[in-house]
C-alpha cells in the first residue's frame, strides 16, 4: 500500500532545499575546520599556556591570551551588573504598570537601540561617554574612594568601566525582550491570586514573577553575556587597549574581540597571525558554550510555562 | 499593624518608582545618542557627503560616496549569495525537515546566529584574502552572508510554520504537485513575513563593521572590482572617529548619521511589510 | 442502484487503519453518476476518514493505512502506477473549515488550481474559466465587482462557496465534500446546500454529514456509517422512512447520535 509519494519533480524539489541545508551545514563545519587549521601553529607552540599566559609581546612572539580573556569577562559582568536590574525592572514597568498606549512605544525604542550599528555605539562612546563618565564619575570616585583597588587610578578615560557601561546599553534590548516574554508566560490567575489576599502590586510581583521569572531571566542573562562577550566595535573604542590584567575597572584593558580588530591586519608573522585566529577560536568556544546554556535554560523554562505549571 | 501596613505601602510606592525610573534609563539612551548624531553630525551633513570622495586630512569638504557604494555592493553580494541559500534552508526545515540533518542544521543556525561577527571576519579572511593574496568586496561579502544567512533561515523557517495546515491541505486537494504547493502557495502565503526577515538582517549587516576590517579593508577611492579592497560607510566612521583629527571626527559623526539612516529606513521598511493586515485562518 | 456500469466509483473491501486502531472496516458501495450521496453517523464512525480515502488525503499521515479496492471510472485509486497528484485532480474536495489561499483575490483563488496544474490558456478564457466556476458556486453575482480583493475578504460563507468554485475550475469529476456547513451560520448552510441540489445534476457528489435534515434535503442516496461499518446506503427517502436496519432506524429517530 506504501504508495510513492509525490513525483519526480517533487522529489528534486526537496533534494535541492536538503542540498542548501547541506549547504549550511558545510559552512558552520568550514569555519570551525578554517579557526582550528589556522590557529593550529599557535596551539602546538603554547599549548594550554595559551590561555593562562599573560604575556602578550609580538615582538618576541610570546603569546598568552589571559589578558584579553580577562578584558572580556570584566567588561561582560559589569556590563550585566548594569543591565540586568535596568532590563528586568524596566520589563517589568512595561507589562505591569505601563499604560497600553505605551507599550508599542516602548517597546518600539527598545528595538530601535537593537538596529543601532555597534560602531556608532562606539563613536558615541568615544566623544560623550567617555568624557562624562570620566568627569562626573570616575574623577570624583577616585577622589574619595581612590584607596580601594577597584576605583584605583590614575583616570584616563578608555577603561574596562566604560567598556562596560557601553556594552550595558547594548545588551538592554535583548535582555529586555527575553525578561518581557519570560514574564508573559506567568498565567493572569496566580498574580490575581496574590491580589485577591490583600498583596500589593509590589508583593504581587516579588512572589509571582520572583518565583516564576528567576530561572528565565537567568537564561536572558546568559543570552546577553553572549553578545556582550563578542561585541567588537563599541569595546575596541573604549576599552583602551592595553594587554595587562589589572583589578581596577577604571583602567585600560582589553578584549579578545578587540584585539583581533586592532592587530590583524598588522599581524606579520605567521605566529602572530595564527596567535590572532587561536583567540578567535577561544572567544568562538566561549561564545558557542554561553549560547548552548542560555538556549537550554530558556526551552525548559518555555516547555514549563506552556505545560501550564 | 498600621506601621506594617504603612510599610507595606511605602515599599509598593518605592518600587514602582523604581521600575519607571529603571524604563526610562533604558530608553535614555537612545534619545542622547540620536541628539548627538544630530548635533554632531550636522555641520558636515551636507549634499556632497553623499557624492563626493573623501578629501585628505585638513581639506574641508570631501564625502563618503565610495563607502555608500561600497557597503551596498558588499551587502549585495552577500544577500545574492545568502537569500537562496538560507530562504531554500528555510523551506527545507519548515516543510520537508526530518530526521538528522533537519536538527544538526537547526543546530548549526542556532551556533551560526550566536558567533561574534568579528569571527566572521576571520572567515573571509582566512576562506578568500589568504588564497587570492588580496582585500576584496567577496572577502567581505562571505563574512556578511555568514552573519546573514542564520537570520534569514530562522525567520523563513518560523513564517512558513505560521501557515495553516489547511491552506497546503487545499493545495494538495487541488491536485498542486507538492514542489508548486510550497513556492506558489504556502511560501507565498508567507513572503511578506519572510522579506520583513530578509530585510531585517539587510539592516543588521549593512551596520556590520568587525567584519569587514580584514576582508573588504576600506579604500579612499573608487573601487571598481570586486576583488580588491572597497571602501565601506562603517570602516569609514570607525576610522574617522578613532584618527586625532578633529576634522575628521565631524566627519565620523556626519557618516554616522547617514549610517543610520541607511539601517533605520530598512528597518521601518521591514515594519511596514510586517504591518499588512495578517491572514486569517 | 440501477445501472451499475454508470457508477463513477465503485469500492470494495476497503478496510483503514490509524496505527493498530482500525478506523473502517470492510466498506462496499458504488457511487452513480450525477448523484449526491451523503455519508451519515455519529463522530468518530470513520466518515471523514472514509471521503479521505478516495482522493489519497491519508498518503503524508504517518502510521495510516489500507486494504481493499477503490476504482474511480476503471483506475485503482491505489494502483501502483497511479499519480496521486494528478488523480486528486479529478476528485475534488471541500473542507470543513473553509479554507482560501490568503494572500490571493477571489480571482486568483479560483485560477490558480488551473495555473499551477500547467493548463496553460489564453487570459480571456482563464478569465471565462474563472467566471464558470464562479456562477457554479453562486458567488459570480456577489463577487463579480470585486475579484481582486483577498479571498479572505468574504464571509465564512461566501469562503465556502469561494472554495467549492476553486474546487470545480480544475472539472474534477467527483467532488467531495467533508462537512462543508459545519462552520457556516444557519443562512449559509442554506445557501451550500441548494448549491448541492444544483450542482448535483451535473456533478458526482459525496458530502460527509453529521446533520440528517441537510442529508435528507440535499442527496439522493444516504449512507449511514456506524463505529467504522456501512450500516446502510439505500436512497435518501427509503432511508428516512423505511430503514431496513435497527441501528438506522435507531439513530435517525434520536436514540443516539
Amino acid at each position: 500500500m506504501a504508495a510513492p509519494i509525490g513525483n519526480i519533480k517533487d522529489r528534486l524539489f526537496e533534494r535541492a532545499t536538503a542540498i542548501f541545508a547541506a549547504i549550511v551545514l558545510g559552512l558552520t563545519l568550514l569555519l570551525f575546520a578554517l579557526l582550528l587549521r589556522e590557529s593550529l601553529p599557535a596551539l602546538k607552540k603554547f599549548g594550554f599556556s595559551f590561555v593562562t599566559g599573560t604575556t602578550w609581546d609580538p615582538v618576541a612572539e610570546t603569546f598568552g591570551a589571559l589578558p584579553f580573556i580577562y578584558g572580556t569577562l570584566v567588561t561582560s559582568v559589569i556590563a550585566l551588573l548594569i543591565a540586568v536590574p535596568l532590563s528586568v525592572g524596566a520589563a517589568v514597568f512595561i507589562n505591569e504598570f505601563a499604560p497600553p498606549w505605551l507599550k508599542g512605544p516602548v517597546a518600539f525604542l527598545a528595538e530601535l537601540l537593537a538596529a543601532i550599528p555597534s560602531v556608532i555605539y562606539g563613536l558615541w562612546g568615544v566623544f560623550v561617554l567617555v568624557p562624562l563618565l570620566r568627569d562626573h564619575f570616575m574623577k570624583p570616585v577616585t577622589k574619595l574612594f581612590g584607596w580601594v583597588p577597584l576605583f584605583k587610578g590614575p583616570v584616563y578615560g578608555p577603561s574596562m568601566l566604560a567598556a562596560g557601561v557601553l556594552l550595558a546599553i547594548m545588551v538592554v534590548p535583548f535582555i529586555l525582550s527575553v525578561s518581557r516574554e519570560v514574564m508573559a508566560t506567568v498565567p493572569q490567575r496566580q498574580k490575581e491570586a496574590v491580589l485577591s489576599l490583600g498583596g500589593t502590586q509590589w508583593e504581587m510581583i516579588r512572589i509571582v514573577i520572583g518565583q516564576h521569572c528567576i530561572p528565565g531571566i537567568f537564561g536572558a542573562t546568559i543570552l546577553g553575556l553572549g553578545r556582550a562577550i563578542g561585541e567588537t566595535m563599541a569595546v575596541t573604542m573604549l576599552i583602551g587597549n592595553r594587554p595587562d590584567i589589572l583589578f581596577s575597572i577604571f583602567q585600560p584593558g582589553y578584549s579578545m574581540a578587540a584585539v583581533i580588530a586592532n592587530e590583524f591586519t598588522e599581524a606579520t608573522g605567521d605566529l602572530y597571525m595564527s596567535a590572532l585566529v587561536a583567540v578567535g577560536l577561544v572567544l568562538f568556544l566561549i561564545t558557542f558554550a554561553v549560547n548552548i546554556a542560555a538556549r537550554l535554560i530558556l526551552k525548559q523554562l518555555l516547555a514549563r510555562a506552556s505545560r501550564g505549571i | 499593624m498600621e506601621s506594617i501596613a504603612f510599610r507595606r505601602k511605602v515599599a509598593d510606592r518605592t518600587m514602582k518608582l523604581l521600575f519607571l525610573i529603571a524604563a526610562i534609563l533604558v530608553v535614555a539612551p537612545l534619545f542622547l545618542i540620536f541628539a548627538d548624531l544630530l548635533w554632531k553630525g550636522a555641520k558636515e551633513l551636507k549634499w556632497s557627503l553623499l557624492t563626493d570622495l573623501p578629501h585628505p586630512v585638513g581639506e574641508p569638504g570631501g564625502g563618503i560616496a565610495n563607502g555608500i557604494a561600497g557597503t551596498l555592493t558588499i551587502s549585495g553580494l552577500a544577500m545574492a549569495a545568502g537569500v537562496p541559500i538560507a530562504v531554500m534552508t528555510g523551506i527545507y526545515l519548515a516543510e520537508y525537515g526530518k530526521g538528522w540533518l533537519a536538527s544538526t542544521v537547526r543546530f548549526c543556525v542556532d551556533t551560526l546566529a550566536g558567533v561574534p561577527s568579528i569571527i566572521m571576519g576571520i572567515f573571509g579572511y582566512v576562506l578568500i584574502v589568504l588564497p587570492m593574496k588580496r582585500f576584496s568586496a567577496w572577502a567581505g561579502a562571505a563574512a556578511l552572508a555568514m552573519i546573514f544567512i542564520p537570520i534569514v533561515i530562522r525567520t523563513t523557517e518560523e513564517m512558513l510554520r505560521t501557515v495553516p495546515h489547511s491552506v497546503r491541505e487545499a493545495a494538495l486537494a487541488l491536485g498542486i504537485e507538492r514542489w508548486k504547493a510550497t513556492l506558489f502557495i504556502t511560501v507565498r502565503t508567507a513572503w511578506s513575513g519572510i522579506v520583513t526577515g530578509i530585510l531585517l538582517a539587510m539592516a543588521r549587516i549593512l551596520g556590520e563593521t568587525a567584519p569587514l576590517l580584514f576582508t573588504a579593508l576600506g579604500n579612499q577611492f573608487w573601487q571598481s572590482h570586486l576583488d580588491g579592497p572597497i571602501a565601506a560607510v562603517p570602516l569609514q566612521v570607525f576610522t574617522y572617529a578613532i584618527s586625532p583629527y578633529d576634522d575628521w571626527h565631524d566627519k565620523a559623526w556626519a557618516g554616522a548619521v547617514v549610517l543610520i539612516l541607511m539601517v533605520l529606513s530598512i528597518s521601518m521598511a521591514a515594519r511596514f511589510f510586517t504591518r499588512e493586515k495578517k491572514w486569517k485562518t | 442502484m440501477e445501472n451499475m456500469n454508470n457508477d463513477v466509483l465503485k469500492i470494495s473491501g476497503l478496510s483503514a487503519w490509524f496505527g493498530s486502531n482500525q478506523v473502517l472496516r470492510n466498506i462496499a458501495m458504488n457511487i452513480g453518476r450525477n448523484t449526491v450521496t451523503s455519508i451519515m453517523g455519529p463522530s468518530g464512525c470513520g466518515k471523514s476518514t472514509f471521503i479521505r480515502c478516495i482522493n489519497r488525503m491519508h498518503d503524508l499521515t504517518p502510521g495510516f493505512r489500507l486494504s481493499g479496492s477503490l476504482v474511480y471510472e476503471g483506475t485503482d485509486i491505489y494502483g501502483e502506477r497511479v499519480d496521486p497528484v494528478a488523480l486528486r485532480r479529478k476528485i475534488g474536495m471541500v473542507f470543513q473549515q473553509p479554507n482560501p489561499f490568503p494572500r490571493m483575490s477571489i480571482f486568483e483563488n479560483v485560477a490558480v488550481g488551473l495555473k499551477l496544474n500547467g493548463m496553460k490558456m489564453p487570459k480571456s478564457e482563464l478569465a471565462g474559466r474563472v467566471e464558470k466556476s464562479l456562477r457554479m458556486a453562486a458567488l459570480w453575482n456577489e463577487a463579480k465587482d470585486h475579484l481582486s480583493r483577498p479571498g479572505t475578504s468574504l464571509s465564512g460563507g461566501q469562503q465556502q462557496r469561494l472554495c467549492i468554485a476553486r474546487a470545480l475550475a480544475v472539472e474534477p469529476g467527483i467532488l467531495l465534500m467533508d462537512e462543508p456547513c459545519s462552520a457556516l451560520d444557519p443562512v449559509s448552510t442554506g445557501k451550500i446546500e441548494e448549491l448541492i441540489e444544483d450542482l448535483g445534476e451535473k456533478y458526482t457528489i459525496v458530502v460527509v454529514t453529521h446533520n440528517m435534515q441537510q442529508a435528507a434535503r440535499i442527496s439522493d442516496f444516504v449512507a449511514f456509517f456506524l463505529m467504522g461499518d456501512l450500516i446502510e446506503l439505500d436512497r435518501s427517502a427509503k432511508i428516512f422512512t423505511n430503514p431496513s436496519d435497527k441501528r438506522t432506524e435507531e439513530y435517525i429517530t434520536g436514540r443516539f447520535g
